[in-house]
Order: C-alpha cells, then sequence, then structure tokens
C-alpha cells in the first residue's frame, strides 16, 4: 500500500492490521514517533493525518485516510515550528520521549484554536501522559507558541 | 573549608601514565590505582586527560559517566567540567563512556553508611569514608540515589582544570611562553600576543607532558556556567524528535524479539507456539528460563506472535492476593521481625504510660515505575565478544551478567549506555539485558533487540514496595510529647541485590529511611523498623524507603500536632534543631503566605522530609469543590548546597512533585491470581495535565555540602497533601492512593 508521510509517498509491504505507528517506526525507520502504551492511552505515538492528531497506535495502516505529518515533518533543528520553538525556549523536555507527541497535539490544538484558554489546553492535553511531569511548562510553552503563530 | 573539599584532596590526587600516542591521568590515592578505562582504546595523538575528558585532533570529548534518565544528569556533568576546563557546552561531544571501576560512586556509599546526613561527627565521617572504599573496591558505577551531583561536584571540575593546566603548559612548551602570561577561553589557548592555539591543535603536545596536579579550583563568583541558567545540551534534540534513546536503536542485520516471562514471577510449565510459529515475519521462537520470546523482522508482528502463543505458568512464590500481602505486613509488627530501632530518644513507653494515647495505622501500595519508554535492549553475541546497547543505571552489572551468561570475560563484554525515556529507579534492574543474552547466544552473531510491551514492562516491574506503618503518640500542654513509629515493609535492598546474586547481610535501612532521620527533637521519639519477607519483588522507586515514610512519618506528626491544638507549621519549626531544615521551613512557609486567611473550602497542609541528605519543606494548598479535591497549588523549599542550574532544578522539582502527588492521589499495583492486576496507563495513570498543580520552586544554598534533587522532593509531597486535604475538610487519609478515599477534582 502506498503512505504519504511528511510529503515523501512510500510504498510499504504490510498487513492491514498492522498499526501505522509500528510503520513509521520499523517499516520507514522514522523514529520521532514513540511507542509508550499501544492502546492510546499516553499519546507518545501522536501523528498528524491531513492535519488532525491521531494517536498512529491505534489506527490501521489500511486506514491511513490521507497525508502523514510526523515530528520531523513539523520542523527541523534549522528550521523550527513555532511550538517546537517554544519548546526549546521552555525547556521543557526532561527525558523528553512524550515531547514528540506532545508538540503534535499542541501544533493540532492551536491549528484550530489560535488563542487558547487553560481549560482549553488542559482539555486538548489532558491524553498525553508525561511521566516526568512536565506540565507547568507544557502549559506556558502551549501559550508562548500560540503568540508566536498569531505574529506570524 | 568544607568537609567535600577534603574529601576531595583525599580521593582525587590525580597521577599519570604514559602511553603509545598519548597519556592518560585519573589515579584515585586510596590503596592502589584504579586504571583508566580509557588507555585501551587510544589512538595516535590522542590525549587522554583524566578519566573524564578525552581530546584528539577532532574535537573534545567529556566522559559522562553518570547515566541521564530525563533529569539531566548529562547536561549538568558536562558543564561542571566545561566550568574548569573553559570550553562551551556547545564545542564538546558528551560520551557516557565504557563501564569502569574508575568511575565508581562515591556519593551512594556516603548515604549507605548508618549515619544521619546532618551528622559531621568524627565517627559518621569515618564510616562514611570505609562504605566509600568498598565502593571503589566492588567497583560500583551507579547511577540512583541522588548522587550524580554530590558525586561529580568537586570531580569534575578538578578533571577539568588539571586537563586545562596541562593544555597550557603544552602550549608553553610549543610556543616558549610563560605559564603565567597564557589564559584560556572556549577551547583554545590565549597566548600573550593575542595568538590562539585550539585544545585540539595541543593534544598531542599535552600528550607528552606530566599532568599538571597543583590546581586550584576557580572561586565560585567567578563562575560562568555553573549556577548559572543553561540550556540543557539535549534540549533542542529533545524538542525535534531527533533524541534517539534505548528503543530507537538500530544495527545492520539486526531482527526484533518480544518475550512473555511469567506474570506470577515464577516458573513456566509449559507453553505451545503452533500458531505463532506460523505468523507473518516470525523467525523463531526461544524458550527462555521462565518464558519464551519470538523473534521477527518487525516490533509488532513478534509481540503480535508471543501474545499469541499458549503458556502454563506455575505458582507465585509470593502470597497471590493482595490481601494476604497487606495481612502479612500487619503481621510484620514482633520483636522477631524487628529490622532496626536507630532512633529510641527519651522514654516512649514511660511517655505513653498513663497518657491519652493517639493511634494511627498508614498504608501504602506497590507501586510501578512505567517510565514512557518502554524496557529495551539490543544483544549481539559472538564466539570472542558481547555487545549490549541499552538504557540503563549499572552498566558494570551488566557488564558481569552477561560474561556470566555468556561464558565470557568481562573485558570482552561492551555496554553502550544509551538516554533513557525515563527511569524513576526502573533502569536499576537488568532483567532484560539477560533475556535478550539468552536470545542473541541462540542466534549468534546476530544482533538482537528485545522491547518489552508494555503489558510486560507492567507484569514484570519489580515494584516500589508497599508499607504499612503504626503509630502511637501523646501531647503535653500544647506540644508533642512522644511519638513511637513502626514501619512494616519487604527489604528493598535484600530483593534487588537478591537479583544480582549479592548478600545484604545486616538491618535495611531503607525501611526507615525518611523516619528515623529526621531532625525533629521530639522528648521521647523512636522509630522502629519490621522487615517483612516473602512478599512480591520489589526494587528502588524515586526516593525508596522514604517514598512510603515520608507520607507516614510527617502525617503521623500533623496528626498529634492538630491534638495538641498548635499550629502545624509553628510546632514543626519549634521541634527542629537543625537550622538548614528551620530555614526551608521558614522559606516555605513565607512562600505560600502560611496563616493568612484562604476563605471557605479551602486548605493548606505543610509537611517536611529530610531524605538524601536534603531537607525539603512543601505547602499543598486544595479547593474542597462540592466534596472532590482540588490541587491548586505546590510551594517546595529545598536546601540543595548549591543550585548547579536553576532552570533545571525548576523543571525537575516540579515534575517531582507531580509524579509524587499523581501516585498519592491515583495509583496503586495490587496483586491477585499472584499477578498484577494492573497492565497499562488505562489503569496505572499517575498524573495528568488537568489534574497538575501550579508549582513554586526554592532552592536553598546555606549548606556547604552539595546535594542532588533527583529525588528528595518526593517524600514530602503526599504528606503534605494529606495535611491540607484535613485543613479543607476534617477527613483524615492515611492511606495511598488517597481517591479510595475522596474524590478528586
Amino acid at each position: 500500500m502506498k503512505l504519504t508521510v511528511n510529503g515523501t509517498e512510500h510504498e510499504v509491504d504490510v498487513e492491514d492490521d498492522m498499526p501505522l505507528l509500528w510503520v513509521l517506526r520499523d517499516e520507514l525507520n522514522i523514529k520521532g514517533v514513540k511507542y509508550g502504551c499501544g492502546v492510546a492511552q499516553c499519546g507518545a505515538c501522536t501523528v498528524h493525518i491531513d492535519g488532525e492528531a491521531v494517536r498512529s497506535c491505534q489506527t490501521a495502516a489500511a486506514d491511513v485516510w490521507g497525508e502523514v505529518t510526523t515530528i520531523e515533518g513539523l520542523g527541523t533543528p534549522d528550521a523550527l515550528h513555532a511550538v517546537q520553538a517554544a519548546w526549546v525556549e521552555h525547556q521543557v523536555a526532561q527525558c523528553g520521549y512524550c515531547q514528540s507527541g506532545q508538540m503534535m497535539q499542541a501544533a493540532a490544538l492551536l491549528a484550530t484554536n489560535p488563542a487558547p484558554t487553560d481549560a482549553d489546553i488542559d482539555d486538548a492535553m489532558n491524553g498525553n501522559l508525561c511521566r516526568c511531569g512536565t506540565y507547568p511548562r507544557i502549559r506556558a510553552a502551549v501559550k508562548t507558541a500560540a503568540t508566536k503563530l498569531q505574529e506570524v | 573549608m568544607s568537609r567535600i573539599g577534603k574529601i576531595a584532596r583525599r580521593t582525587f590526587l590525580v597521577g599519570s601514565a604514559a602511553v603509545v600516542g598519548g597519556v592518560a591521568f585519573g589515579y584515585y590515592a586510596y590503596k592502589r590505582p584504579v586504571s583508566n578505562p580509557l588507555l585501551a582504546d587510544l589512538g595516535e595523538g590522542e590525549a587522554a586527560l583524566t578519566p573524564y575528558v578525552k581530546i584528539d585532533s577532532t574535537g573534545i570529548t567529556l566522559i559522562t559517566p553518570r547515566a541521564d534518565s530525563g533529569q539531566g544528569a548529562y547536561h549538568v556533568q558536562a558543564a561542571l567540567i566545561a566550568e574548569e576546563l573553559d570550553v562551551e557546552l556547545d564545542q564538546v561531544r558528551v560520551d557516557p563512556g565504557m563501564p569502569d571501576p574508575a568511575y565508581y560512586n562515591t556519593a551512594l556509599s556516603a548515604e549507605a553508611a548508618p549515619f544521619r546526613s546532618t551528622d559531621d561527627g568524627l565517627v559518621a565521617d569515618t564510616t562514611r569514608g570505609i562504605m566509600d572504599a568498598m565502593m571503589k573496591f566492588m567497583g560500583l558505577q551507579i547511577t540512583g540515589g541522588s548522587t550524580t551531583v554530590p558525586d561529580s561536584f568537586e570531580k569534575l571540575r578538578l578533571a577539568g582544570a588539571v586537563a586545562r593546566e596541562t593544555l597550557k603548559a603544552a602550549a608553553a612548551q610549543e610556543t616558549g611562553a610563560n605559564i603565567a602570561d597564557l589564559k584560556t577561553e572556549k577551547g583554545t589557548v590565549i597566548l600573550p600576543g593575542g595568538g590562539t592555539l585550539a585544545y585540539t591543535e595541543l593534544a598531542a603536545t599535552a600528550a607528552t607532558l606530566d599532568p599538571v596536579n597543583d590546581v586550584t579550583l576557580r572561586d565560585p563568583s567567578t563562575w560562568r556556567l555553573v549556577g548559572k541558567e543553561m540550556e540543557r545540551i539535549d534540549i533542542l534534540a529533545k524538542s525535534t524528535g531527533t533524541q534517539r534513546y534505548g528503543i530507537d536503536f538500530e544495527v545492520e542485520g539486526m531482527v526484533h524479539a518480544s518475550v512473555r516471562t511469567s506474570p506470577r514471577r515464577g516458573a513456566m510449565n509449559g507453553f505451545d507456539a503452533t500458531t505463532a510459529r506460523d505468523m507473518r515475519g516470525v523467525i523463531d521462537v526461544v524458550e527462555l528460563s521462565d518464558g519464551v520470546a519470538v523473534v521477527a523482522d518487525n516490533t509488532w508482528r513478534a509481540m503480535q506472535a508471543v501474545n499469541a502463543i499458549d503458556i502454563d505458568w506455575a505458582p507465585a512464590l509470593y502470597p497471590p492476593e493482595q490481601a494476604d500481602h497487606w495481612q502479612a505486613l500487619s503481621d510484620s509488627f514482633n520483636a522477631d521481625q524487628q529490622d532496626s530501632r536507630v532512633r529510641d530518644d527519651g522514654d516512649v513507653d514511660a511517655a505513653l504510660d498513663g497518657a491519652e494515647v493517639i493511634e494511627a495505622e498508614y498504608r501504602a501500595p506497590y507501586l510501578a515505575h512505567a517510565p514512557l519508554e518502554p524496557i529495551s535492549a539490543v544483544v549481539q553475541v559472538t564466539d570472542d565478544r558481547a555487545d549490549v546497547w541499552t538504557g540503563t543505571q549499572i552498566p558494570r552489572f551488566v557488564q558481569s551478567n552477561v560474561a556470566k551468561l555468556t561464558g565470557l570475560d568481562t573485558d570482552q563484554v561492551f555496554v553502550h549506555v544509551l538516554v533513557m525515556g525515563g527511569s524513576f529507579g526502573h533502569r536499576l534492574e537488568d532483567r532484560v539485558v539477560r533475556e535478550a543474552t539468552q536470545i542473541a547466544m541462540q542466534i549468534k552473531g546476530t544482533p538482537v533487540k528485545l522491547t518489552y510491551s508494555r503489558e510486560e514492562d507492567t507484569l514484570q516491574n519489580d515494584t516500589r514496595q508497599i508499607a504499612m506503618a503504626r503509630g502511637r503518640g501523646a501531647v503535653k500542654d500544647g506540644k508533642v510529647e512522644a511519638y513511637d513509629l513502626g514501619i512494616a515493609m519487604p527489604s528493598v535492598v535484600a530483593s534487588q541485590m537478591g537479583r544480582q546474586g549479592l548478600p545484604t547481610p545486616g538491618p535495611d535501612l531503607q525501611i526507615v529511611a525518611g523516619a528515623w532521620e529526621q531532625p525533629m527533637q521530639i522528648p521521647n521519639y523512636r522509630v522502629t523498623g519490621y522487615r517483612a519477607p516473602g512478599l512480591a519483588p520489589v526494587s528502588s522507586w524515586r526516593s525508596v524507603g522514604a517514598s512510603t515514610n515520608g507520607f507516614f512519618h510527617d502525617v503521623f506528626l500533623d496528626e498529634l500536632i492538630h491534638t495538641a491544638g498548635a499550629d502545624p507549621m509553628e510546632e514543626r519549626l519549634r521541634l527542629c534543631w537543625h537550622d538548614p531544615s528551620r530555614k526551608t521551613l521558614e522559606a516555605v512557609a513565607e512562600m505560600s503566605g502560611w496563616g493568612s486567611d484562604l476563605g471557605p473550602n479551602k486548605g493548606r497542609g505543610v509537611a517536611f522530609c529530610l531524605s538524601f541528605g536534603v531537607p525539603t519543606a512543601e505547602v499543598v494548598e486544595v479547593s474542597n469543590i462540592d466534596g472532590a479535591i482540588k490541587i491548586d497549588k505546590v510551594w517546595v523549599a529545598a536546601e540543595v548546597g548549591r543550585v548547579i542550574d536553576p532552570i533545571n532544578f525548576e523543571n525537575i522539582v516540579q515534575g517531582g512533585i507531580n509524579w509524587a502527588l499523581g501516585h498519592a492521589m491515583n495509583s496503586e499495583i495490587t496483586y491477585s491470581d499472584g499477578m498484577a492486576e494492573q497492565r497499562n496507563y488505562y489503569d496505572f495513570e499517575g498524573m495528568r495535565m488537568a489534574q497538575s498543580p501550579e508549582i513554586f520552586v526554592r532552592g536553598l544554598e546555606n549548606g556547604d555540602t552539595v546535594r542532588g534533587m533527583g529525588e528528595p522532593m518526593v517524600p514530602p509531597a503526599a504528606a503534605a497533601l494529606s495535611n491540607a486535604i484535613f485543613a479543607a475538610t476534617g477527613q483524615r487519609i492515611r492511606e495511598m492512593p488517597m481517591a479510595k478515599h475522596i474524590d478528586f477534582v
């Protein structure tokens, strides 16, 4: 089957029910997307499909309905997305393992809600677990990213 | 001069040895020198300056032997070297190096000695020294116990200084300049005329010189990095998805494996893998000593196939049902099971005799570590070497265990430590490496990556200890007069070291850690530890014994203070004799506006715990919203001697508070049919964003010993929450998870 990831089309030979997470990680070697729980409880595997935040561990390969964007497609160390720049500015990460998913979730939130309230942020981000507990910095970085995006 | 200065001079006399193409520095001045691990693979033109700095023509590498599980340990270690070496953090490579006895952990052994960290007396100091020598003898390169900063603080700066001065000597020899006229900056030596020589250009010459050992550490007032806000060296990679973790590691020709071992932590009677063998991508099914693994061409296929195996598990060797675990603890409060009574002030029995005795019982459950990155390891075994790539806090144990399993010598086993997606103590165990090695031995030459499913990670977790405490106390004239606390739990140290085949004779002070050594002057004051053997396997979980005992000790103290009618802050201050500890209480009182009117349906609680040498005071403020508790704000003041990086410090403390409060509210591991009943984050949640409070942090620098802050914020947090809930509702919660007794928003 064909998959478009970060603007590049790939042909993959996988079972229909292989989760997109494992297609990305093991078949396409895109490692920014993380395995945490496998059951949509932690959000570490969050990617965008046509701009919408989805849990790739619960999305079967055959069900992918549009273009996939991973953290690597959001921005790069040389060309940071506003959300990534805010994550650097606030030094959010500790172990950092959840942060790809956190940033993808935050980017999708800000694409539909450019000025989220604290309650909006809590609602949108509550499915993304951070075992290191960096939530105060995630909240602050989402607000900074919102400001940066509005200035553009 | 502080004590740490004396210890450093005693243990860090730097010697040198000339070798082909280079020189190495870094002998310790105990009974015999420790060999330098960098000598083994020194190339032509390379100079290894101390075991912590390596310079060749291509660049400068700082060796950071303490593992980084997410708390910025690599960053802190690199900053300490860079401070004296005069390099910028963006100029250097950071490498954890290969496991070696030279990287033994001095600070961890000091905390194992049976003396309070507040005790500077001769006997305490001497004993710490003996423990230190033992640790060196055993070569324990362990990351844990919040010891990275204390162990590294002087050692790494000295390493940087010796390297810097030797490079200056090399520049003097090459140019004929007077050393006193040379300066250093940004990885270069600046010559009197303004010209510069890069350290990388001087490496070969530096290799021919004796090391310059006569160095003086710079005055803190001149520090460029330490104590200042820095950008963590890994922050860009971790903000762009480009950081690679153990689970991401790939090597040519690698296959993927998944495993199931007994959820009852015992034996396997048999299995039927007929279905699994025919599944797509399956390469092999491998029987292990206590389970079975599938090797496949993809992680998911391996997991699917291993789950399709029908396995018959033998019974657990511990009680199958949770109620039996509680009963075992309850039955442990007796003289035969007494493990220690290292605090026994005044005459508790006499003080309680005839007094109105306040009694209470407390419980804390088993807890999983559940770092977000599931456990994994890549192992390749050939006839003459084994390579292990994994995120681990115990590389020396890993090396030794792989050598035993494969029959290779330890110097044929190469452990490559990878970045960890969290640990919280989980990676102080090495089960995954042993299993991956067993698989790799069946397919020699082929690298095997073993990745646990989240469910396997939860089922095989050596959890935090379960614990129970019983308090008896009395008050007199508005003051706490008698305090008697008994604590029962399994021995974490015996369980954990037992899995490494190490005996642990004598009492386990973790059973009473966070309780017995509190700097409180209660006239009649006793803390007794009771050992409960035969329960489920347990291991070090962030703050270890103090994670349960900080809760028990301080909530019971709070109950007595309320009974006495005293103010919780004032009475703790009155009881506390240790000035740096008092200052943490005074700081949180000021930060939180203690004593001001909060209005209806709100409450504040204070708690204090000294653990890992760090006095930490916390205030929690809660709202009671129609019978459900919301944690609004938390204030933390901790005495750490020196804050290395204020931004990282704040982040780690905030995270540790979320860690402690999330589990205190929501989480437990329970057993039924001999297995943990929880499987994944839907039934073991911890803290999520919506429950996460505002957290205000202050690091105090009044002490003369530098301490690590990976754990000490944890022990007081649950107590402060329980105390705040009591203040807001009048309901006293004596058991975690607290959600069993009260609703949370």
